[in-house]
């Protein structure tokens, strides 16, 4: 088995709202190149999480180090290599995709070309118009083109495909393949458990603040068919979702 | 967001700001100066597109200036200053004075009278003494150019006493004479009230809107996932409100300039003190706006809140009328307000010509404003 770097290492990672404990001692590696899940109902401390990795919230006690940096001490560089999406992240009022870029590009100190930003996640079309004025799967497209500005090392997409319709869902794990086979390492979140199977090398369930189990998708299933579990009803050879696909097509349709 | 975390995350502020300074940090790398900018130009193009913000800024002001600038000055009132050693105890001022629309003005002397009446600051001088070997007096007027609508008006309540029974024996003669002053017209007036509220109106409503809906939808906290500095937020977005703001002076100044006459004593230079005042006042307005985006809990609380600040300023400092035409229990509250100031100091800087230097008491109470409203903005003003 390959040796594998880790680029992010969180270690006993607490937080505490007053009194509320929503993150539990967590402790994980994310390897560089991957795509890492994070899966887990609403409410699991996925956010929280992924927002004290993204210093944007303190957490209460533990270590986390981002490609070398400290959250404590660095956050500042931690910041130049990692690119971001909020879950419910607005922008700029009144702006453009472009000009929106370009303000990005300002904030990052990134010297690139807007126009070949949008082309990277398909929104050329879109470039003057607004944010507000998107559907949902291109809004989450222009998210992720804003956290590619900076050519930064790690991404963060927090539940990126949570509302979206199928294709879009498709059209957003072929981008984020990309992504990550141009070598950038991917965290993600979702609660969808075939995206996970479907996108994920390595996934961690997270469970009121706690992780209960760490694997690749594939090993977590054959743990589980090993330990002698079997559907109830036989599976059949496609689901609903692909008799939806296979009608309506998968092309970009926004 | 619960206050213990931002305030927590002020420390982790303090601390990047020493990491800055660690040797292995990649040198150059980044320039806040850029980000500056780019928020500057950022919110500089949405502020221009926000219909709101144009018209309060331009339209609001415009139509005032035209309302009044054809209708003519408000509620009159006309001083008429009484030259020193005039006889005070004779008929002719007491029936003045009984009129109720003059208002007499004493203790200068002649000196100040003739610079004040130049100005049109006082309507017209009057001096009454007693006929040598008569009883009867002689009234000596003298009215200004300046002020001629006013000066006519003192003139018929003058002949009413001429022609008054009771006073006829004992008034002689009426003299009259009028010098040339510089005219003030209601639009030198008007439109330095109007710029002043157009700048208060701005950088309360304005500021408020941006940072309490930036901070809602997690545009905030979007820029906080980019190295950009606190510091380069606040000032970008200054830049960019002082720079709109500025726009709108300057089109409010030209517009009354080359549309109703309004006097700029030495042009081009009048104009520059009048945007350097104007820039003092929107930084200072700015302040209330920090301080209502952070109380202000959602978008529908900042009218009402701003409405406090703006409003009691609108009808108080002098926009409309001369803060000297209010009740004096009122005075003293327009006195303290810091659009009297900044009005007070534009009229002295348009009209009268003076330069900054000459209206630096009306700068220093802005100060002192500034200072305090800044100090209370530091601690009221929420991030998340
Ligand atoms: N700022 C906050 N203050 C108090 N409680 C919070 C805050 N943010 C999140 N929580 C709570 O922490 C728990 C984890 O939230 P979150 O990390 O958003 O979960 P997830 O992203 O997995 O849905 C939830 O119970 C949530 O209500
Ligand atoms: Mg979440």
């Amino acid at each position: 088995m390959e040796i594998k770097k880790a680029i992010i290492s969180v270690k006993d990672l607490v937080k505490k709202y007053d009194d509320f404990v929503a993150v539990q001692g967590l402790s994980f590696e994310v390897y560089e190149n991957e795509i890492f899940g994070l899966l887990g109902p609403n409410g699991a401390g996925k956010t929280t999480t992924l927002e004290i990795i993204e210093t944007l919230r303190d957490k209460t006690s533990g270590e986390i180090i981002v490609d070398g940096f400290s959250v404590d001490k660095q956050a500042q560089d931690i910041k130049q290599i990692i690119g971001v999406q909020l879950q419910a992240a607005g922008y700029y009022p009144n702006l453009n995709l472009i000009e929106l870029i370009e303000l990005f590009a300002g904030l990052y100190g990134a010297n690139i070309k807007p126009m070949e930003m949008l082309e990277k996640v398909n929104l050329q079309d879109k470039a003057k118009a607004k944010y507000k004025a998107l559907s949902g799967g291109q809004k989450q497209r222009f998210s992720i083109a804003t956290t590619l500005i900076n050519q930064p090392k790690i991404i963060f997409l927090d539940e990126p495909t949570t509302g979206l319709d199928p294709q879009a869902r498709r059209n957003l794990w072929d981008l984020i393949t990309e992504i990550r086979n141009a070598g950038t390492t991917v965290v993600i979140t979702t609660h969808y458990m075939d995206e996970a199977e479907q996108l994920c090398d390595r996934v961690a369930f997270v469970e009121r603040g706690q992780i209960i189990a760490l694997d690749t998708p594939d090993n977590l299933i054959d743990n589980l068919v090993n330990s002698g579990f079997e559907r109830k009803k036989e599976v059949k050879k496609a689901n609903l979702e692909d008799v939806f696909i296979n009608l309506t097509g998968k092309e970009w349709r926004e | 967001m619960n206050t213990g975390n931002s305030g927590s995350s002020l420390e982790t502020e303090g601390l990047n700001a020493e990491t800055e300074k660690a040797p292995f940090r990649k040198l150059g790398s980044y320039s806040n100066t850029t980000a500056t900018l780019a928020l500057a130009k950022a919110s500089f193009r949405s502020i221009m597109r926000s219909p709101s913000a144009v018209v309060f800024t331009l339209a609001f002001p415009l139509i005032f200036i035209l309302v009044f600038g054809f209708l003519g000055g408000g509620g009159t009132r006309i001083d008429v200053g009484v030259t020193p050693g005039s006889d005070i105890s004779n008929p002719v001022i007491t029936m003045l004075s009984k009129t109720g629309m003059i208002r007499l003005v004493m203790d200068k002397s002649r000196a100040d009278f003739d610079k004040l009446l130049e100005k049109g600051n006082i309507d017209a001088m009057i001096d009454v003494h007693r006929k040598v070997n008569s009883a009867a007096y002689s009234v000596n007027v003298v009215y200004t150019s300046a002020s001629r609508d006013k000066g006519g008006i003192l003139k018929s309540v003058l002949n009413n006493v001429f022609y008054d029974k009771t006073l006829k024996p004992s008034v002689a003669e009426i003299k009259e004479n009028t010098i040339v002053g510089r005219e003030y017209k209601t639009i030198d007036f008007i439109l330095p009230g109007q710029l002043g509220f157009s700048l208060l109106s701005t950088g309360v409503f304005g500021t408020a809107f941006v940072f309490l809906s930036l901070r809602q939808t997690l545009v905030i906290k979007r820029f906080f996932a980019t190295p950009v500095k606190r510091s380069s937020i606040v000032i970008g977005e200054g830049i960019a409100r002082i720079g709109f703001a500025l726009i709108g002076a300057l089109f409010i100044i030209l517009i009354g300039h080359f549309f109703f006459g309004f006097t700029l004593v030495h042009g081009v230079a009048t104009v520059i003190n009048m945007l350097l005042l104007a820039t003092m006042g929107i930084i200072v307005f700015m302040g209330f706006g920090f301080i209502i985006s952070g109380i202000a809990k959602n978008e529908s609380m900042v009218p009402p809140i701003s409405n406090i600040v703006t409003l009691p300023q609108f009808l108080l400092s002098g926009t409309f009328f001369s803060i000297e035409a209010f009740p004096s229990w009122l005075q003293p509250i327009s006195r303290a307000l810091p659009l009297t100031y900044l009005n007070d100091a534009m009229r002295k800087v348009a009209f009268e010509g003076l330069g900054l230097w000459d209206v630096k008491f009306q700068i220093m109470i802005l100060l002192i404003w500034g200072i305090g409203i800044y100090a209370v903005a530091v601690k009221v003003f929420k991030w998340e």
